[in-house]
């Protein structure tokens, strides 16, 4: 079972690990299901609680667009795969990370009529 | 796949010119947006600020690559009244290099010539240098962010300023964790380019062929995966500083391409036939001995020659005598502050086993066990209760002599026994040291570190640099 928590802003990957409100958490099986998953709202943005949160809710990868490197090293550091710089909706993203496609500074966002 | 024309302004000179290209040449961040914040174009002083390519931004909601806290917290344009007047606003950002930047942005509404909204300007500046300057009035002893007041110390002060106002490439040598990057960064501050960007690139971080594309640049099509033109690190870093560090760990080919481009200054990136010219001052650190590397043939004696136009050897902490003392009461007062604990001090035994402790991962290692000391105390007072445990083994501090010698070999870990160590440079050395220790400590990272007298943070560091998957 892999655990993993996406930052969110809205239905977003949030642009700032610091600044994030609610997270989305998924289990997934070793056959790529996910069995489990759960959005929480968090009492406020704080990276230091939200780091402590990453590490008792035993998640193995977490999701997010900006983080400073201070949490990014002690996350890593903690054996937590950090995929950082990501753009895109949360239900894309989680279907990229699903297949192991899904790589930091990913961008998956429409561009809307600035797409070639 | 459609070739997209870059927008044009056509009337002000007697020929039309390409907007982004005059939009490059403005010192201070630019991002033009459509009316539903989505952006069209950013310069390239943006680009260095934010580590987006304008390829890269283009069509994304401003958000997500600004990555400020105003755009959460309180973004101008997305309030329910339009605005209809320029307003600024201090706030921060969070690049791609994993740096929080202050900045001060200002949003800007602009309008066709019937009054109607089609879209904004954004201006983005980077205000370090402003609250490096305002930050400095309160401090009586030090230079940038660099605190201490040795006679070691004194002497780097007098001479940081000289080397700031010159343009000549420095290269600054000093042990892990003596403040390498804050004296990089000091310079470039104090320097003429101060307003300009400053790049850092860690030359150890990334294989070679990915190195060569960070740093130089490369043209779209040049290899599988290149579906972009890239600037490289050299083009950002324009009229302003790029920093190399771990300078020592740059590949031979790698290092004969910066030789060719200290001579020329121009930058050709990889699968282009054009150069560009490029107006960068180089500052290099290492914590390896180059020349040692020189006599190897690990290292360019050339590019060494190069680089060591102006030379600064930081000491490491414990040639700083009286600054342990200064460290300590500074890191003390400011993470008491950032974690609001009413410490007063350290208690005298405290105060004494932190003094007698060599701190090979110097600066470094003195703030960790700062910092890990102020959370565990619940107290007024620092007591040797929570420093960390491998501080009061008396083998660590009776180690100290050991570690100031030339190859600081620590006897916590017996690796080197019946080995000959002349034959081994220092990096195998403490390769096999950490190897020793993780084994002893039957892979427990905490134990390792403590063996090893060093803090969980350095010796986490050290694993990623030597390859060892613990």
């Amino acid at each position: 079972m892999n655990k993993v928590l996406i930052c969110l802003h809205g239905s977003d990957v949030t642009p700032r690990f610091d600044l994030t409100t609610e997270v989305l958490i998924a289990s997934i099986a070793d056959n790529g299901i996910v069995q489990d998953e759960r959005t929480l709202v968090l009492p406020q943005a704080s990276a230091e609680k939200l780091c402590h949160m990453i590490l008792t809710e035993g998640v193995h990868a977490i999701i997010c667009g900006g983080i400073e490197d201070e949490y990014y090293q002690y996350l890593s550091w903690k054996r937590i795969h950090v995929i950082d710089s990501v753009i895109g909706h949360c239900d894309q993203v989680l279907e990229h990370y699903r297949g192991g496609t899904l790589q930091p500074g990913q961008i998956l966002k429409d561009r809307g009529r600035h797409a070639e | 796949m459609v070739h997209r024309s870059l927008p044009q302004i056509a009337g002000l000179f007697e020929q039309s010119v390409s907007l982004p290209t005059l939009l490059d040449e403005i010192p201070l961040g630019l991002a033009i947006l459509d009316r539903e914040r989505r952006i069209h174009l950013i310069n390239r002083t943006l680009e260095a600020l934010t580590g987006y390519t304008r390829e890269e931004a283009r069509g994304i909601s401003c958000e997500f690559i600004l990555r400020s806290n105003i755009c959460l917290e309180d973004c101008p344009l997305r309030q329910s009244k339009p605005i209809s007047e320029p307003v600024g606003i201090e706030g921060n950002i969070v690049n791609r290099d994993r740096q929080k930047i202050p900045v001060c942005m200002t949003f800007s509404p602009v309008r066709d010539h019937h009054g109607k909204l089609v879209g904004y300007l954004e201006t983005v500046q980077d205000i370090r240098l402003i609250r490096t300057l305002s930050s400095k009035s309160g401090q009586t002893f030090g230079f940038g962010q660099i605190i201490g007041r040795s006679p070691e110390m004194e002497r780097i002060y007098q001479i940081l300023p000289v080397i700031a106002q010159s343009d000549s490439s420095v290269l600054i040598t000093g042990e892990t964790g003596s403040g390498k990057d804050f004296v990089a960064e000091a310079i470039h501050q104090a320097s003429p380019r101060a307003k300009d960007p400053f790049i850092k690139v860690n030359c150890g971080a990334l294989p070679e062929t990915l190195l060569e594309s960070e740093l130089f640049g490369h043209q779209k099509g040049a290899f599988t995966g290149a579906a972009e033109n890239k600037p490289g690190r050299f083009r950002l870093a324009h009229n302003g500083t790029l920093y190399l560090t771990e300078i020592g760990d740059l590949p031979l080919a790698l290092q004969v391409k910066l030789l060719t481009f200290l001579d020329d200054r121009i930058v050709y990136p990889l699968g282009g036939t054009r150069g560009f010219q490029v107006n960068v001052r180089v500052i290099a650190a290492t914590h390896r001995d180059l020349e040692q590397m020189v006599r190897e043939g690990r290292f360019r004696e050339d590019l060494l020659f190069r680089l060591n136009v102006v030379r600064i050897r930081l000491p490491a902490l414990r040639e700083r005598g009286d600054d342990v003392r200064l460290l300590l009461d500074h890191f003390l007062q400011s993470y008491a502050g950032k974690l609001k604990k009413p410490i007063k001090g350290f208690s005298a035994r405290a105060l004494k086993a932190l003094l007698a402790y060599p701190f090979p991962g110097n600066v470094r290692e003195l703030k960790n066990i700062v910092e890990y000391a102020l959370t565990i105390c619940q107290e007024d007072h620092i007591h040797t209760r929570h420093l960390p445990a491998y501080l009061m083994d008396p083998k660590t501090v009776h180690d100290r002599e050991v570690r100031e010698s030339p190859t600081r070999v620590n006897e916590g870990v017996s690796v080197l026994k019946g080995d000959d160590v002349s034959a081994l440079d220092w990096s195998a050395v403490e390769r096999r040291m950490i190897l020793e220790a993780m084994l002893k400590a039957g892979g427990r990272r905490s134990k390792a570190a403590a063996m090893l007298g060093w803090g969980r943070s350095t010796l986490w560091r050290k694993l990623k640099e030597y390859g060892i998957d613990a």
